[in-house]
């Protein structure tokens, strides 16, 4: 209302008449000020009062003015007016684009023009709209995570999916996509444009076919390679699929990468694909106790073996230089006595008999008396040798 | 003069009342049909500000976008009397608005509408084929099927079905169980299978451990026998070629070394006759008696 009475005022004292207000303020505001419309406050008053001041200083030759009542807060209603058009006008002609943005331009809903990172311009609505996708961003959706896998039974977003195998697995997978930065070759529409006007709902479109895909993947595989090494190749092919499918939409999205998060058989099942883990484990320990015994006895067989062969190689050593030492000793008495036979053959005799008998208890029986041949038979043999022993050990 | 002014000013809004009424905008992302009375007058697909009678035309804006179509889950038998819970998802686009409009009117019918449609093409061509066709082999061309089917169908209603896929074909809950239990049996079986091999395999690799020990020890005593043999093989020859020079001084040597060493000092006891050799020159310092051998030990 303020600012329609200024105007009304405006025209009504004629186009002339801009820079008079605020002469006339200078003039005949001090009084008026108490008798301001109540609807405005306090703070306001007081400001405009503090401007009255300023202005009487420049405006005091200029007293002469038509306009008297209300003429002193219209210039302030006026100037706020103004700020306040030209925020709605600055909002409704410039759009700020950020750097994760693109701006899209539709002048009476249709595609006119890009705009990148900043500020720029546009006619208000109706005439322009300004579209602002997030093109940087990467956006995620986890699938079979409201899985009720765990129990085992299939739910709506179940991880529950049928093997080639005929076997059931239980996927968790996350999907990353973004709109494609790419244009697309056969319609020469940006990644940005098919985003926005060509399909709907693009993050059910995105889920349901992530769902798909895995699904197709997971039914064309084994139950085993998906557990164990064929989860990058599940990963890629998903990936592949889910593009392919996309693009075929021509829905502007690019997948960045599929993620398998948890490929676990189903919970019922579990335990007893545990123990077959279990049972890998207990026959790499077999092996390994049979290798340590192996380990244990070949080295211990070698090392006797090692042993009776470097004895053989002694006693045949020892053999030999025994074989040698009597025989070069034999030699050597030899020579002898083939110098002196006689000699040396009773020599030898003799000294056998006396080592001999030197050593040896002797009884000497003489057999010429002819009783001999009653003594021997009543030798008594076992006195004779108790006495030694007796003897022997004192 | 003012009334003039209050005049020209309704004319004025009249004015913009009436462009505002004849105008309209179609956004890019869609279509739309201009109806008088409720009777179509006109289709437009293009984007950008439209015209229309101010008043008298009506105007319905549909979807040129694609559609996002998710149809119930169903139980479906296939072939070899399996049972599947299926669910599946269309997609579709909106080409002919005004026989979109004839026939079902809002997008908010088209799944009570076209969703029937599906899910008894669905249960067509999944009945007859098998589970293992629709889980494996055939996945992608059962759907390819179903989506021609189905594109043929929609285009009564000005629709373009550009893809039906199967979003889920999982096994319902009883035959779940079957299937978890045929599981853990396998498992049961290769956990089996798993232990036994790393008992033969302990008991293969224990086996040939002790043969390589025999052989090991056999191969060495081999060698110790021929070593042995061959030191006294040795000594005979050196025995022989020492002693072959006189045979007769060779058995008087050895003998007296023979009696030498096996009548040693301590256990032997001596019965002597004193007419024997070493007694010769006992009795007679002309040693007269002839000699004798020493009587044999006891």
């Amino acid at each position: 209302m303020p600012w329609s009475n200024q105007g009304g005022g405006k025209k009504g004292s004629g186009g002339g008449n801009g820079g008079g207000p605020w002469g006339q303020g200078g003039g005949q505001g001090g009084g008026q000020g108490g008798n301001q419309p109540p609807d405005l406050d306090e703070i306001l008053r007081r400001g405009q009062d503090r401007m009255k001041r300023v202005m009487r200083g420049g405006g005091g030759s200029g007293g002469g003015g038509g306009g008297f009542e209300g003429g002193v807060p219209k210039p302030f209603m006026f100037l706020i007016g103004m700020l306040m058009l030209a925020g709605v006008a600055f909002y409704g002609f410039f759009f700020r684009v950020n750097p994760d943005e693109q701006g899209i331009v539709l002048r009476f809903g249709k595609f006119d023009r890009w705009e990148p990172a900043g500020l720029h311009f546009r006619w208000p609505y109706p005439f322009e709209e300004v579209r602002l996708p997030k093109v940087t961003q990467q956006r995620t959706i986890e699938v079979g995570a409201g899985g009720s896998g765990r129990g085992g039974t299939g739910g709506p977003d179940s991880g529950l999916m049928l093997t080639g195998d005929g076997s059931v697995v239980d996927v968790r997978f996350v999907v990353f996509w973004r709109i494609s930065p790419d244009t697309d070759a056969k319609t020469g529409e940006t990644g940005v444009e098919q985003y926005l006007f060509n399909i709907a709902q693009p993050e059910t479109t995105v889920k349901e076919v992530a769902e798909s895909a895995m699904r197709e993947v997971v039914g064309q595989s084994a139950l085993q390679p998906l557990l164990t090494g064929g989860r990058q190749k599940a990963q890629e092919d998903v990936q592949r699929l889910m593009q392919q499918i996309l693009d075929f939409y021509r829905a502007g999205i690019k997948i960045d990468q599929v993620q398998l998060r948890e490929v676990d058989p189903p919970a019922p099942v579990i335990a007893s694909f545990r123990d077959v883990a279990a049972a890998g484990q207990d026959k790499e320990r077999f092996i390994k106790e049979a290798q340590t015994y192996a380990d244990q006895i070949t080295p211990r067989a070698k090392g006797e073996a090692d042993r009776i062969v470097a004895g053989a190689e002694g006693y045949r050593d020892q053999t030999v230089a025994e074989a040698t030492g009597q025989a070069s000793r034999y030699l050597k008495v030899y020579e002898e006595y083939k110098k002196a036979p006689d000699v040396t053959r009773e020599r030898l005799f003799l000294e056998m008999q006396e080592r001999v008998l030197s050593g040896t208890d002797k009884i000497i029986l003489d057999q010429k008396n002819g009783s001999s041949q009653g003594v021997v038979p009543f030798l008594p043999l076992d006195q004779l040798q108790k006495r030694k022993t007796e003897g022997g050990q004192p | 003069m003012r009334a003039f002014l209050a005049f020209i000013l309704s004319l004025l809004g009249l004015g913009l009342l009436a462009l505002y009424a004849s105008a309209f905008i179609v956004h890019q992302n869609e279509q739309a049909l201009v109806l008088r009375f409720g009777n179509p007058q006109q289709v437009i697909t293009t984007p950008g500000l439209k015209w229309k009678v101010p008043f008298i035309d009506t105007v319905d804006y549909f979807d040129k976008r694609i559609l996002d179509l998710d149809t119930t889950e169903q139980e479906v038998s296939a072939a070899d009397q399996q049972r599947l819970i299926v669910d599946a998802y269309a997609r579709y686009r909106i080409t002919d608005p005004l026989k979109f409009y004839q026939n079902i009117r809002s997008e908010e019918r088209v799944r009570s509408v076209v969703g029937p449609l599906i899910e008894s093409e669905i249960r067509r061509v999944l009945g007859s084929s098998t589970l293992q066709e629709i889980v494996k082999d055939k996945r992608e061309m059962l759907m390819k099927q179903i989506a021609v089917q189905v594109n043929k169908e929609g285009r009564d209603y000005g629709l373009e079905v550009v893809d039906v896929r199967i979003k889920r074909a999982d096994l319902p809950q009883e035959n779940l169980v079957k299937v978890f239990d045929r599981m853990k049996a396998d498992r049961v079986r290769e956990a089996t299978e798993l232990r036994a091999q790393g008992e033969a395999e302990n008991n293969r690799i224990r086996a040939n451990a002790d043969r390589e020990v025999t052989i090991i020890k056999a191969e060495a005593t081999r060698k110790s026998d021929t070593i042995r043999g061959e030191g006294e093989g040795n000594r005979a020859r050196i025995f022989s070629e020492a002693f072959g020079r006189d045979e007769e001084f060779f058995r008087f040597y050895r003998s007296m070394q023979a009696y030498e060493t096996s009548l040693k000092a301590g256990d032997t006891r001596m019965l002597l006759s004193p007419d024997s050799a070493f007694f010769r020159y006992f009795q007679d310092p002309l040693g007269g008696a002839p000699a004798r051998p020493p009587q044999p030990p006891r």
